[in-house]
């Protein structure tokens, strides 16, 4: 119109005028977006941000999801292999249909990260301080890698000839390529960490002192091959696990013969017996004296095992060794669970007989270092991870822990952040832990059905013909598939379901990747939005009132 | 052009000579012939552009017309009687919310006892619905008062009821000069709406209001009236320039100058009370009459100038306000507040009850006597009526009234449909 | 529907919205461009399911119509809380006339429209389910009868809310309103089986009838969406809890929307022309006591003394329900 309206009085009003009105003094609650440990976080040893590294790799975003990855761990490729996940334990989804298979975008992202060739940031400033870093195993490994990303000159002495630790003298190709293992380990290299093969350090403080480093960090893992009592014939053929697996690695075959029995119920066990198949025996049995459950060793592997093969004698000791055959004495569980000897024994046939009963740590580096406290075989640390000596730091299987490789790469970890801060003459605060997201506080209806993506194995009669990878990889397509079962607990992802169902509009979408803002002026805190977010990302608290 | 027609037909052809843009009905005798005219000449395109809508009720009727108005369209509909009751919510609702929307009122009885015989019970029940209320003393000015209806409502921003007579009028066939096309459009511009709903400049309609300004709102609605109350001789007078005929003014005076008695009324009675006042004139008797045209807004000075130097003044009534008496003698008393002649109420021609001149003229005469009471019905059956209170005295059970009268008259009642 | 078989995507397409789809998959309400047809500064109360079921209408409609729009809004209370004087809460042209006459203002809009030449201005009448199945439901009849060019939206809160929470011919058997206690041999509202107006408007066989819910954004938006591409009358039924009238937390109007549909007490369909197209299936099945229990105006039936033979009469309901439309997949 060409004149302006005169607007009726009153009953004809001007759009949207309701502006003037706040709402936002009705509320008695208020909400407020927060960040939740996300229980998949809270799992992993090494500390990762399992869901926030989802959160990219969703978009297809994989470089920067690899990113956030190795902010905590560098070895995503290693570990998406071996780590036993104990985040996909505690994963939320576990409790819908299946967990994020995690470990398999993982692994995904490390492959990717290789192919690519991705590369870590270099650090911005020289701090000036040199650590020595003991032994090149995934701790040593964790936490010159930390330590190099804050700006310390890093230098690692190895006792071996490669660098790896157990996780290339201890776990077989089949399980971990070495080519997967090289290059994560180059990467590290590839920041201006020196490593110094070959070169064992036989006591801490002296090599701190001669070399003028700032601080230690030890982590030389755990490699004497425990010993069992049996009474054994003189002709019989008894080794232990450790040594096997490091001749395989060192190129010498093991004298196993057809018939081999493994004797111990960890992983160890299970890695030797699968690699007595490949290495041609007929027969692989593992003896354990308690029963499958009771097993350390992971479902998984134990699966993978008797898929190739492997045979299991549950509830049994072995009470005699003698040339081409064993005695085992057969086992009962009491009333309180524990296996007790029934006194009934049989025979069982081996040509070998190896022993997979766990490892010890060689400590002869600390003897004599004022304030080293030792307890069980195994190195006393602080919260901080120092032992009693001040400047010397340790991790890994060598101190008290569950030795697995991500235990250690958590170690090295908080291990380098404690380093960095002593150096500065600081204590390091670890930032408060927020509440953990637990299933209660998702709202489930939002997230789709959607069943894990299965990784394809190899063929179980291919398997034995050599140390081909068993697991495969997830492809891109499934990869993000897998991505996106995540259900972000406890931290917003972005659904703009805040946004959409207030019916205050009270809700402010800041934009790509800027999340939300609530518009208290608005705002009646009726909780809709926080009822509704399907993660569990928002809080209600009460107003002061 | 001078025709002889029926009061609908010409009503019909004068709307389309409005050019309303939508015009929705619900049919009611004696309102169907109006509209199914107007309705035959959209179909047939001679009105166009136009939207023709046959509702399910009035109370659609009307809100299609309030649908319409707002959408800036000049919206039109037309009703009588329980139709106009039907619709009664929206008719306030109209004119509170300020949309020029035009509908005839063919005046009719309100049952119960149902009656499709003319008085104008209907229209006065929503005489404070916040409407224009103009009425047609003869096909003519019915003609000419829709012409000027649409001019008014449109310039002050208030709907416009024009009332005309059922059957009387509506169904009469008489010499009607209905204007041209031309001429209308010269007098009439099209709709250019105070208000409307536009997404290019969207506004809240019909909001709540409390009492914070509700009572500026009814006086904004009272001003408005009186707005209209100035503008209509105006109106009127550019209409009797253009069309040459005075039909629009609020009052029209008759014989009245210097009168002793004046009857005043509205509607199609005024024509035959004309006829009445010539013969007493005729006789010698100074008598007039006042027809008021614009009921809403009552136009109290011109009333009070016109009955000022009278002796008394008779008001013919043809509705009736229940328990209290005369509603039009109720205005025409405000009018003449402090002046000492008497008022009358002369309830007449109810329910299509013939007014015939000789009752007229000795109901006048008796005026003239100072013997009239103060309300009067005009040929009451007195007999029939006693009979009933009788029967009611003696009787609890004493049946419906108006069966129990018809059966006195020796009538069968009737059934409509 | 088709609307939610969007590829997985974490949450897929149920949440509003969802940063990993593609921008033209994405939901009105997720944009930053949405046009808030309903402002901030409304008065309805907190959690209020018809503020929000309206904004996503208007907004859906703004969308499809490029804000051409007009709305004709019946007495109740998404009239009363957007509009006191001095404020309203509305972005779009609109209009509230009488409780029972939206439907045909919205005529007469439509007709004004027509005949301005600017029949891309779309109309839209909406009232709550008083204004539509009981005192405006001749002349929504009449405008389903007439196939006036309107969409006619009702934002069924199931009763007489904006007076203070009677029973409208809408709410369902067993629930408790001002007008009907639940004291007596059959506490609460009548058994029967009410009106449901969407079977009624498809009896008219008019181009589009469908119901929602404000659980299912997507799905308004959609049929939104689809009812603006079509001409002449059109409905739509969309369920949005009261907090106030069915005495819910104000954070569960969601939920119980949700709890309606999934256990088939409230169908959400499409129909056209007068047949039923399509619905949309229950994804987690459950028991009526889902939607029941978490109100106050069904609490006489959780009482000390369980109303068994009550709850089973609801169920039953709703087993008809998921039978005769289809809501759980073969
Ligand atoms: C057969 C086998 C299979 C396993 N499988 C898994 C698995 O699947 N998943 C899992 O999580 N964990 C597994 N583990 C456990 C895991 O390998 C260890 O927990 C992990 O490697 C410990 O890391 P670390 O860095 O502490 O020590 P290590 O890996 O043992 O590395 C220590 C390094 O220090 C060097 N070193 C030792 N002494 C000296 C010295 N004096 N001077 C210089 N260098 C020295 C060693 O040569 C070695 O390279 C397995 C272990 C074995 C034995
Ligand atoms: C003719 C008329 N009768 C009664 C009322 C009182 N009234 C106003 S809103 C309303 C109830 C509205 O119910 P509904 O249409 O379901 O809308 P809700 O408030 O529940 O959203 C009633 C009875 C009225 N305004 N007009
Ligand atoms: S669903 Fe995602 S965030 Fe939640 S525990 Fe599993 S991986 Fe972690
Ligand atoms: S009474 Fe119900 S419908 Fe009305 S504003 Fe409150 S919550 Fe909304
Ligand atoms: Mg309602």
């Amino acid at each position: 119109m060409d004149k302006p309206m005169v607007k009726p009085f009153a009953i004809t009003l001007d759009p949207g005028s309701s502006l003037a009105n706040h709402t936002g003094s009705w509320r008695t609650v208020r909400p407020v977006y927060v960040h939740r440990l996300p229980p998949c976080n809270n799992g992993c040893p090494a500390g990762e941000d399992i869901q926030g590294w989802l959160f990219h790799a969703e978009s297809g975003d994989y470089e920067k999801a690899w990113h956030v990855l190795t902010e905590n761990n560098p070895f995503p490729a290693i570990v998406g292999r071996v780590c036993y996940h104990p985040c996909e334990s505690a994963c939320n989804r576990g409790q819908i249909d299946e967990p994020v298979s995690i470990h398999a975008v993982e692994r995904f992202l490390g492959d990717e990260a290789i192919k690519r060739q991705w590369a870590f940031p270099r650090p911005a400033q020289r701090s000036g301080k040199r650590v020595l870093i003991v032994g090149a195993g995934p701790s040593g490994l964790s936490a010159a890698y930390h330590l190099a990303r804050l700006g310390h000159e890093v230098e690692i002495h190895e006792a071996g000839p490669m660098a790896g630790g157990m996780l290339r003298f201890g776990i077989p190709k089949y399980r971990l390529p070495r080519d997967i293992l090289d290059a994560e380990v180059a990467r590290i290299l590839d920041m201006g960490v020196r490593l110094h093969l070959n070169r064992k350090v036989d006591n801490a403080l002296a090599a701190k002192q001669e070399g003028g480093f700032d601080a230690v960090f030890l982590a030389i893992g755990a490699h004497i091959a425990k010993r069992a009592y049996i009474p054994a014939g003189a002709a019989a053929r008894v080794l232990d696990a450790v040594s096997v697996l490091h001749d395989m690695e060192a190129g010498e075959r093991p004298l196993l013969g057809r018939r081999v029995v493994v004797y111990g119920g960890g992983n160890s066990a299970i890695d030797v017996a699968r690699t007595a198949r490949r290495l041609g025996a007929d027969e692989a049995i593992i003896v354990y004296r308690r029963t499958r459950d009771a097993m350390p060793a992971h479902p998984s592997e134990v699966h993978e095992a008797e898929d190739e093969g492997v045979l299991f004698r549950w509830l049994s000791t072995i009470t005699q060794a003698d040339e081409g055959a064993l005695t085992i004495e057969k086992m009962a569980l009491d009333e309180a669970g524990k296996p007790q000897p029934t006194g009934e024994f049989e025979t069982l046939e081996a040509d070998s007989l190896v022993l997979a009963l766990g490892q010890d740590v060689d400590l002869g580096l600390l003897d004599k270092i004022q304030g080293i406290e030792i307890e069980g075989g195994v190195v006393k640390v602080g919260e901080n991870m120092m032992t009693g000596c001040a400047g010397i730091f340790a991790g890994g299987d060598m101190v008290p822990s569950e030795r697995t490789v991500t235990v250690g790469i958590g170690h090295g970890k908080k291990a380098a952040r404690h380093i960095h801060a002593w150096l500065n003459g600081e204590l390091y605060q670890k930032p408060p832990t927020p509440p953990i997201a637990t299933l209660d506080r998702i709202n489930r209806w939002y997230y789709s059905d959607a069943p894990k993506t299965v990784q394809p194995e190899l063929d179980a009669e291919r398997r034995l013909d050599g140390f081909e990878e068993v697991v495969h990889g997830l492809n891109a397509d499934n990869a993000l598939f897998e991505a996106r079962r995540c259900l972000s607990c406890g931290n917003c992802f972005e659904c703009d379901n805040c946004y959409g169902v207030c019916p205050d509009n009270a809700i402010k979408k800041l934009g790509p990747g800027q999340g939300f803002e609530i518009d208290y002026d608005f705002c009646k805190g009726c909780g809709l939005c926080a009822a509704e977010c399907p993660c569990g990302a928002i809080d209600m608290v009460p107003e002061d009132i | 052009m001078l025709k002889q027609v029926e009061g609908s037909r010409a009503v019909a052809e004068t709307i389309a000579l409005c050019r309303p843009e939508v015009v929705c009905a619900y049919p009611i005798t004696p309102q169907t012939h109006i509209v199914e005219a107007v309705g035959e000449m959209v179909r047939e395109g001679t009105l166009a552009p136009c939207e023709f809508i046959n509702v399910e009720s009035e109370f659609s009727a009307l809100s299609v017309a309030i649908g319409a108005s707002a959408g800036g369209a000049r919206a039109y509909t037309a009703t009588a009687s329980q139709g106009l009751l039907f619709m009664a919510e929206a008719v306030f609702n109209a004119a509170g919310m300020g949309l020029p929307i035009v509908m005839t009122v063919a005046n009719r009885a309100i049952g119960a006892p149902i009656n499709i015989w003319n008085d104008q019970s209907d229209s006065m029940a929503l005489r404070d619905s916040g409407w224009l209320q103009l009425y047609a003393t003869s096909n003519q000015e019915a003609v000419d008062l829709h012409i000027i209806a649409f001019r008014l409502a449109e310039a002050v921003s208030l709907p416009v009821m024009v009332c005309m007579d059922g059957f009387v009028l509506t169904h009469a066939y008489e010499r009607v000069d209905i204007p041209e096309q031309a001429e209308v459009d010269a007098y009439l511009p099209g709709f250019e709406p105070r208000q409307l709903l536009d997404p290019a400049e969207p506004v809240t309609m019909g909001a709540m209001v409390g009492p914070e300004a509700f009572t500026e709102v009814r006086y904004l609605a009272h001003v408005r009236q009186m707005q209209a109350l100035e503008l209509l001789p105006t109106l009127a007078r550019e209409f009797e320039a253009r069309f040459g005929r005075d039909s629009g003014c609020l009052i029209q005076r008759y014989r009245s100058e210097d009168a002793d008695t004046i009857v005043v009324a509205l509607g199609s009675v005024v024509g035959t009370l004309q006829e009445v006042i010539d013969t007493l004139r005729d006789a010698g008797h100074a008598v007039g009459v006042l027809a008021i045209r614009a009921f809403r807004p009552f136009p109290l000075a011109e009333v009070h100038d016109a009955l000022v130097d009278s002796k008394r003044v008779i008001v013919l009534e043809r509705a009736f306000a229940v328990g209290q008496g005369g509603i039009v003698a109720d205005s025409v008393r405000k009018a003449l507040q402090g002046l000492p002649a008497p008022i009358h109420t002369v309830v007449a021609g109810l329910g299509g009850r013939p007014i015939t001149q000789a009752s007229l003229r000795g109901m006048i005469e008796r005026g003239m006597r100072d013997e009239l009471p103060s309300v009067t019905f005009l040929d009451l059956q007195t007999d029939v009526v006693e009979r009933a209170l009788e029967r009611e005295r003696t009787s609890r059970r004493s049946g419906p009234v108006a069966e129990g009268v018809l059966k006195d008259l020796g009538v069968k009642a009737m059934q409509y449909v | 529907m088709s609307h939610q078989d969007i590829k997985f995507y974490q949450t897929g397409t149920f949440t509003v919205g969802n940063r990993l789809l593609d921008p033209e998959q994405r939901s009105v309400q997720s944009t930053l461009e949405r046009t808030n047809a309903l402002n901030s500064g409304h008065r309805a109360c907190p959690g209020c399911g018809e503020a929000l079921g309206a904004r996503y209408a208007m907004d859906a409609a703004m969308a499809a119509t490029d804000g051409q729009i007009v709305v004709a809004n019946a007495t109740g209370c998404l009239e009363v809380f957007s509009t006191p004087y001095p404020e309203t809460a509305w972005q779009v042209p609109w209009v509230h006339s009488l409780f029972g006459n939206a439907a045909a203002v919205g005529a007469g809009l439509a007709a004004a429209m027509r005949v301005k030449g600017k029949s891309d201005v779309r109309v839209i009448a909406q009232g709550g389910d008083g204004s539509t199945a009981d005192i405006g439901f001749g002349p929504l009849s009449g405008m389903f009868e007439r196939n006036d060019d309107v969409l006619f939206i009702c934002y069924d809160n199931q009763g007489y809310m904006n007076t203070g929470v009677q029973r409208s011919s809408a709410t369902p058997p067993a629930a408790r309103t001002a007008t009907t206690p639940a004291v007596g041999p059959h506490p609460g509202h009548q058994r029967g089986m009410g009106k449901f107006v969407p079977e009624i408007a498809m009896a008219h066989h008019i181009p589009y009838v469908a119901t929602a819910t404000v659980a299912d954004l997507r799905d308004i938006e959609a049929k939104v969406t689809a009812a603006m591409s079509l001409r002449g009358a059109r409905y739509i039924h969309i369920l949005v809890p009261c907090p106030l009238g069915w005495g819910s937390a104000s954070h569960d109007t969601v939920r119980l929307a949700r709890m309606a549909r999934e256990s088939g007490l409230f169908p959400v369909f499409e129909a056209r022309d007068g047949e039923v197209t399509d619905s949309l299936k229950i994804r987690h099945q459950v028991p009526v006591e889902a939607f029941l229990k978490p109100q106050k105006r069904f609490a006489h039936l959780f009482g000390k003394q369980r109303d068994e033979e009550a709850i089973a009469y609801l169920q039953a309901r709703a087993d008809r329900n998921i039978r005769k439309y289809h809501l759980l997949e073969a």
